[in-house]
């Protein structure tokens, strides 16, 4: 399939990202109700669901060379976004096979991949053509490749990801590509369990929730990947909001009007997905980043009206967890134009073909 | 790489000792298979003449390999029936479904060194957990304890490291646990995969000795106990009564009567086939449910475990 890449969009500075139409449409909005509350909402990661962003494992969209060249910026200036424990060198390359296999097979226009051997010591040749790369190197031997393998990959990918190395009944977030956070930081986390990454969420501890999505991922299979949406909101199309960064977005958040929300707030989602990797036994756990602003939502009457009434009804500690407080009656006045009241079909479906 | 099972065909079956059968398998259609992990085992459906077994073996061949799986299959006197239909009836064109491979005993690749005791066929996991150590370089030491006409058997994975030692019964040659254990630097990751006697001894050896048992791991499955005497059990939510013979697990019962039961490595380990006990006393087998739940007998693990007397209830 084509995609029309759109190169010079930028994530910082002018903030001249944007969503054709199609992408719109496409985007995978995360609320089948009009109230929010945390859930284990986890489900195969089978190849359809309610958006197009489902039919591919791993999504590739317009936004692609984008979003690559944002990271290697993020990487310039902050090398730590990247971090491997020593023991995690079968998982990068099991990252690395994963990633080229899909990509080359689900979009043979843009990406290939060439094997002499499928065992390590064979010699792969890698061609990405949006980027303009093409790489031959040995499988198994990170001193053929520019970089790592888990670094050399996902600098060529869209959205973040971590691997969790799976031991003593735990997860331990081992390794990371974090440069589109929804502010936090993989500094901070490497090397933590599992709850120990999760212990700032609220609300979710107290009604058992990661104790059986412990368990869950402890069980997951080979070949049985599954994924869930997250979802936060951020000012302006930013990837990198991290912690590290906050001095240059955190300020952001004071900038909101009832008149600009539209064109300033995003609703950010988060595709994550979980899956099994053959020879390390890790997790690979990525999180594709969407952005959407309220302006580009409210084109879809049905996600115009909903988002209204989830943000109307998050409960308070979830609106600070999310860092919302200082903007969201901003936001809500701004939404409250798009919501005549009227009952919304259960379901995240756009239920328009063309937008208005 | 998404899928659940998988179509193989027998490409090769060698009786490597008496009583040991080695079996290649490739993907039926002439594709690839998915790569395993060191530790990894696979489950077979054995489809015999009179009934069906489902038995899980580890994979002997190189982490990784796509183009073939190997397992190696001891016949066991006492089995329920699926290492002698392997052994009796396989041969080469069959086809067997398989599922993707699972893994409830990789390496811990935190550590400093590993140490490996095998009994017998407990060898095979580590078959793999040495090609793996071989590529990344990890310290590592196999005992094998088997039969001292049974050492040369394994020859074609084992080469001529200098890891590997084997011991057998006979004075000179008996491996020594507490003076194996005292001499291993810190940070050693011990690995045990025998029969159950042996298993509880080694343990048993590394908790006397301080061991953290983070630091132990125990391949239990396929060694358990998995016959003994017959009895009924009612599926409450099927309305479906079966009688559990002498020679199945109570999850090949309830497979057999048509009913889908969730599993996966069908030896007490893994807990994906817990199941709510509504009435009767179960005699737990596996190494799941926690002593606190055993004791209040509400779950049972059908794969393993059976009937202590009379009939159980289950919410299935």
């Amino acid at each position: 399939m084509s995609i029309a890449f759109k190169p010079e969009e930028t994530f910082r500075g002018d903030y001249s990202y944007r969503n054709s139409d199609a992408a719109i449409l496409r985007f995978p909005f995360p609320f089948p109700e009009d109230k929010y509350m945390y859930s284990v909402n986890i489900e195969p990661h089978v190849r359809s669901g309610p958006s197009d962003v489902f039919l591919r494992p791993f999504d590739v969209d317009e936004h692609y060379i984008a979003e690559c060249r944002d990271r290697a910026i993020t990487l310039e200036r902050d090398p730590g976004r990247c971090q491997v424990l020593p023991h995690m060198m079968l998982a990068q390359w099991d990252t690395l096979e994963l990633l080229m296999e899909n990509l080359s097979a689900d979009y043979p226009e843009h990406f290939s991949l060439v094997k002499e051997g499928d065992d390590f010591g064979s010699r792969w040749t890698w061609t990405n053509r949006p980027l303009g790369i093409e790489q031959s190197f040995i499988f198994g031997d990170a001193a053929t490749l520019p970089c790592e393998p888990f670094e050399y990959i996902t600098r060529q990918a869209q959205g973040d990801f971590a691997i969790c190395d799976q031991r003593d009944d735990n997860l331990y977030m081992d390794a990371g590509m974090v440069t589109s956070q929804a502010d936090w930081s993989l500094e901070f986390d490497v090397g933590m369990s599992f709850m120990e990454w999760h212990g700032p969420v609220p609300l979710a501890h107290q009604t058992g929730v990661f104790e059986r999505a412990l368990k869950y991922l402890l069980m997951l299979r080979l070949g049985q990947p599954v994924r869930r949406l997250n979802w936060t909101m951020t000012i302006n199309p930013r990837l990198d909001t991290s912690p590290e960064s906050f001095p240059e977005w955190g300020t952001d958040r004071a900038s909101v009007t009832p008149d600009n929300a539209g064109r300033k707030v995003h609703l950010r989602v988060e595709l994550q997905t979980l899956w099994r990797l053959p020879r390390s036994n890790a997790i690979l756990f990525p999180i594709r980043c969407y952005l959407a602003s309220l302006d580009d939502l409210a084109r879809v009457p049905k996600w115009g009206a909903r988002l209204h009434r989830v943000l109307s009804t998050l409960p308070p500690q979830l609106v600070e967890y999310k860092g919302l407080t200082r903007y969201l009656p901003a936001a809500l006045e701004w939404l409250a134009r798009h919501d005549d009241g009227r009952e919304l079909p259960v379901g995240t479906e756009a239920g328009v073909s063309t937008l208005g | 790489m998404i899928g659940d099972t998988l179509l193989l065909q027998v490409a090769a079956v060698t009786d490597i000792a008496p009583g040991l059968r080695h079996l290649r398998l490739v993907a039926a259609d002439g594709g690839k298979l998915p790569p395993a992990a060191a530790g990894a085992h696979v489950q077979f459906v054995l489809e015999g003449a009179a009934r069906t077994w489902r038995n899980a073996y580890s994979l002997v061949s190189r982490p990784g390999a796509r183009d073939a799986w190997e397992i190696i299959v001891r016949r066991v006197p006492t089995s329920r029936g699926g290492s002698a239909f392997i052994h009796e009836q396989i041969k080469v064109g069959d086809r067997l479904v398989a599922g993707w491979p699972g893994n409830l005993f990789a390496p811990v690749r935190i550590a400093r060194h590993h140490l490996m005791i095998a009994g017998g066929i407990g060898i095979t996991p580590f078959l793999s957990y040495l090609a793996e150590f071989g590529f990344t370089g990890a310290g590592h030491a196999l005992h094998v304890c088997c039969r001292e006409g049974e050492k040369d058997v394994f020859g074609p994975w084992l080469g001529n490291s200098p890891a590997v030692a084997f011991h057998w019964d006979a004075d000179g040659h008996r491996l020594d646990i507490p003076a194996l254990l005292a001499s291993q630097p810190a940070g050693t990751h011990l690995y045990v995969c025998g029969p159950a006697a042996m298993n509880d001894e080694v343990m048993a050896a590394a908790a006397a000795a301080g061991w953290p048992a983070s630091h132990v791991h125990c391949e239990h499955f396929g060694s358990a106990l998995s016959g003994g005497d017959p009895f009924r059990a009612f599926l409450a939510r099927s309305g479906i009564e079966v009688d559990v013979a002498e020679d199945e697990s109570l999850l090949d019962a309830i497979e057999r009567a048509g009913v889908a039961a969730p599993c996966l490595c069908r030896g007490g380990a893994c807990g994906v086939c817990v199941t709510p006990l509504l009435e009767g006393e179960a005699e737990h087998r596996d190494h799941f449910l926690s002593a606190e739940e055993r004791a209040a007998g509400r779950l049972i693990m059908p794969c393993v475990s059976r009937a202590r007397a009379g009939r159980l209830v289950l919410d299935l």
